[in-house]
């Protein structure tokens, strides 16, 4: 239980990384931006990947009537989730402390996990109401209005995850490092959850 | 008479390889293995880029064309010396100081000799300089922004051509004047030009950090025409070496009268105890008149400064500072190999080339083997000097550059070739023939301690029937040789711009990854910048009117103007918003009396609009900038000088 203990603390630690690196990223490249224009969604902002690429990313959308991408401060989003990452890995810590003690089950860690997986459902739901709103709640003085086949406007909601051609962009969203990150830590409770039943199962302790 | 009959045999024997070597017309054999392999070498595939840089100078245009080898694609034209409405450099109100001089602004000149700045004898890629030939110039060129940042002009001189080299680490750009004149300039009978004409040899030091050019010192030589220059390097870094012509120091038909003495000089300095003289206080300061124009990259804008003094070294005052290396037969171009040893001076009215020994050179001052002096300069005996004579069966040798592998190449101008030898045993190993009237020739870092030894450019004077007649006028010419193997190949011509003189060239990896793609508009610190479209206004000082305009695609702000009349003087000062690589934003005004203005992405430029007649008149982007790029347009209301319509502007209302 000790080792599993462990591994439970050093698991919820792996959260940290979305402290430092982006979660999510989506270039988009185009045959006159050879070099991509690219965002990396942080949980506490966007920035982009070069210095300028917001600023152009925003120049090229006013064109088809898109808002600009938010600044921080403007979406509630990126006030919370650095409080509930942090909040996810301290308790993720007690846990392990106190799984060490011997003075917590096992099946705390499981709970961890759950309300982590959660929280990430949440998270990405919450993403993607955002991108749909982003690339579909066009202004109606768009300088350009682009039509589907069926007649209906033409949105530009980037994917959530994978490839997709949009108008003159090759748009690919795909989750980064800070994301990685995460995936091993909750990956690691797992771990841990599996060896604290299996040392309960041999009665160690 | 031995000797003439060697060299008649040398003389024949070229001709029989000349027209033994089956494809003297350079064209390329219709179904040779060969010419299929020349085609993939200059091959640049789309999307690939070029291997080198060749930075060609102007000549006539007095400007810089930037080229790709082994390719042979103009890539940009950098104005230099002369007005360029396709960026209005030149015409824009924060450039056209740098056109300034003691002869007021000169919108124009002949640039003749680029040379890139060095660190420890091998290019760096910081600066390229080149001279103006005409109103004597030199300027600084910048190699992450690729613009002309600095211009000084230099007093005492007329014909700057054995300009603008730099020494070794880049301690000074070196200029000498082709033509003497009267020090100072004053009346007097042209005729009694001997002896009281002097030439002045410049040490422009360059500033290592900023690259700031300050003329140091000027050395007044006598009165001879200075012709080409190169420096020492390595062992004989600290020496400068000039040729020159016109020893008889004639002053008219100098066709025939400069061409009488059978050696010319070339004369050695030793810069470094010059500079130790002049640094201990030596010289005379002179009054003098100067213009030093400098480009500022955060102001975005050029100040014109007149200078007053000028320091002037007396040779004669400097013992042990300057020799004369007799050179048979007017001498044109004179180059330093890599190691620094062999001084080569191109006799121009010759067949053959001679070589001077810097270590024998040093021997002979030491020992003092003078054979007399001119105006007080000692004259070093010939054979003292000699390390060898290429007999080269060539005419007229001009220019020689180095591969770094031993071997030597030297164009003939009048045998229209391009000859390659051996620097150790002087035997000619290869010629080529050239198309036509070759005059310099360049290898990527030739005239450096570390040559790039893969192509060489040859650079003619005729293009006849090379390409596509049209009309009296042509491009020059180019031919590009692969000097890989022992003997040349010629890969490709391709015209080039102008009339190039010398080029310099140098691999693309040490330039592109730091070439600049914007500038930043947060660190745009021009007087009259906007640096957001909310500060955005027109303000009128009498009848001077200051529009401080944004744009960005696909708009002016303002785009609506009003109030302006008849007499005034509009100044547009526009700032272009995108932060952006390659998209720079135009202006363009009905009826201006001045070029258009291509603004780069963060940077701001001014010019200057009177308006004539009442009227709404539409100004617009001259850059295709974006799909809205025809909606990038404007109006100006003008009205009678004595209306009263108030002073307004908007955009979007």
């Amino acid at each position: 239980m000790k080792k599993a203990s462990t591994i439970m603390i050093i698991g919820s630690l792996f959260l940290l990384g979305l402290f430092y690196f982006p979660l999510w990223n989506i270039m988009l490249g185009a045959p006159q931006y050879p070099e991509p224009l690219g965002m990396d969604i942080y949980i506490s902002g966007i920035k982009g990947l070069s210095e300028f690429d917001l600023q152009n990313i925003d120049g090229l959308n006013h064109y088809i009537g898109m808002k600009t991408i938010p600044k921080d401060g403007e979406m509630w989003e990126f006030e919370v989730f650095p409080s509930v990452i942090l909040t996810m890995v301290v308790l993720g810590i007690f846990i392990g402390l106190f799984g060490f003690l011997g003075k917590l089950s096992y099946k705390w860690f499981i709970g961890w996990f759950l309300i982590m997986s959660i929280l990430g459902i949440m998270g990405m739901y919450d993403f993607n109401e955002w991108l749909t709103d982003y690339g579909s709640n066009l202004s109606p003085n768009a300088i350009i209005k682009v039509v589907n086949a069926d007649g209906t406007p033409m949105t530009y909601k980037p994917p959530l995850l994978g490839y997709q051609k949009m108008l003159n962009f090759d748009v690919t969203s795909l989750p980064e490092k800070g994301a990685w990150m995460m995936f091993i830590g909750m990956t690691l409770t797992l771990v841990a959850f599996y060896l604290g039943w299996r040392s309960h199962k041999n009665g160690i302790t | 008479m031995k000797k003439y009959s060697t060299y008649l045999a040398t003389m024949l024997g070229s001709f029989l390889i000349l027209s033994g070597c089956g494809n003297p017309d350079g064209k390329a054999n219709s179904n040779g293995a060969l010419a299929s392999s020349n085609a993939e070498k200059v091959y640049v595939a789309p999307g690939e880029q070029d291997e080198f840089y060749a930075f060609m100078s102007g000549g006539y245009s007095g400007n810089l064309t930037v080229y790709g080898l082994p390719s042979g694609r103009m890539f940009k034209e950098i104005p230099v010396f002369s007005q360029f409405p396709t960026s209005g450099y030149g015409y824009s109100e924060e450039t056209k100081p740098m056109l300034e001089t003691s002869f007021g602004f000169v919108p124009w000149d002949d640039s003749h000799h680029p040379d890139i700045s060095q660190t420890k004898g091998e290019l760096d890629g910081r600066w390229i300089f080149i001279n103006g030939n005409n109103t004597p110039r030199i300027a600084r060129i910048s190699l992450s922004t690729f613009e002309t940042e600095e211009i000084i002009e230099l007093p005492n001189s007329a014909g700057n051509h054995s300009s603008s080299f730099v020494t070794e680490n880049t301690e000074y750009v070196v200029a000498g004047t082709r033509f003497s004149v009267p020090i100072p300039q004053r009346d007097m009978p042209i005729n009694e030009y001997k002896g009281n004409f002097k030439g002045s040899l410049s040490f422009i030091s360059v500033d290592p950090n900023n690259g700031h050019m300050d003329l140091k010192f000027q050395i007044l030589m006598p009165g001879f025409n200075y012709d080409l220059s190169h420096p020492g390097r390595d062992k004989s870094h600290g020496w400068f070496f000039f040729t020159t012509y016109n020893t008889e120091e004639a002053n008219s038909l100098l066709e025939v009268n400069a061409s009488q003495n059978d050696k010319d000089f070339i004369a050695a300095i030793n810069w470094k105890k010059i500079e130790e003289y002049v640094n201990n206080g030596g010289g005379t300061k002179m009054p003098a008149n100067y213009a030093h124009n400098v480009y500022n990259e955060s102001t975005h804008m050029a100040t014109s400064t007149m200078k007053k003094e000028v320091l002037t070294v007396d040779p004669l005052k400097v013992p042990g500072a300057v020799y004369f290396l007799p050179t048979p037969k007017s001498p044109h171009g004179v180059d330093i190999d890599p190691t620094g040893e062999f001084i080569i001076g191109n006799g121009k009215l010759s067949a053959d080339l001679t070589v001077h020994s810097f270590d024998r050179m040093i021997a002979a001052i030491e020992a003092k083997k003078f054979d007399g002096e001119a105006y007080g300069i000692p004259i070093l005996k010939f054979d003292d000097v000699l390390a060898g004579t290429v007999k080269s069966g060539g005419l007229g040798p001009l220019h020689t550059e180095f591969d770094g592998k031993g071997n030597a190449y030297t164009t003939f101008f009048i045998s229209s070739e391009v000859v390659k030898w051996n620097l150790e045993t002087w035997e000619v190993i290869d010629r080529k023939p050239t198309f036509y009237s070759v005059g310099h020739l360049m290898i990527p870092g030739g005239n450096s301690r570390k040559p790039f030894g893969k192509y060489v450019v040859a650079m003619n004077k005729i293009t006849k029937d090379r390409y596509l007649p049209t009309g009296p006028e042509l491009e020059h010419s180019a031919q590009l040789y692969d000097i890989t193997g022992d003997k040349m190949e010629l890969l490709y011509d391709f015209p080039t711009h102008g009339e190039p003189h010398y080029a310099a060239g140098i691999p693309a990896d040490l330039l592109a990854p730091k070439s600049k793609k914007i500038y930043r508009l947060d660190e745009n610190e021009h007087p009259y910048a906007v640096t957001s479209p909310a500060e955005a206004k027109v303000v009128r000082d009498g009848n001077e009117v200051h529009v401080y305009m944004s744009m960005i695609r696909s708009h002016f702000t303002p785009d609506n103007i009003e109030g302006i009349k008849v007499g005034d003087k509009v100044y547009f000062h526009i700032t272009n918003h995108e932060q952006d690589f390659d998209v720079p934003h135009g202006f363009a005004m009905i009826g201006q009396n001045t070029s258009e203005l291509l603004v780069m992405p963060g940077q701001t430029k001014s010019s200057v609009w009177e308006p004539k007649e009442p009227g709404v008149w539409p100004f617009y982007c001259t850059d295709f900038c974006s799909a809205l790029h025809q909606e990038m347009q404007g109006y100006v209301r003008v009205s009678p000088a004595n209306s009263d319509v108030p002073l307004k502007f908007s955009l979007g209302e």
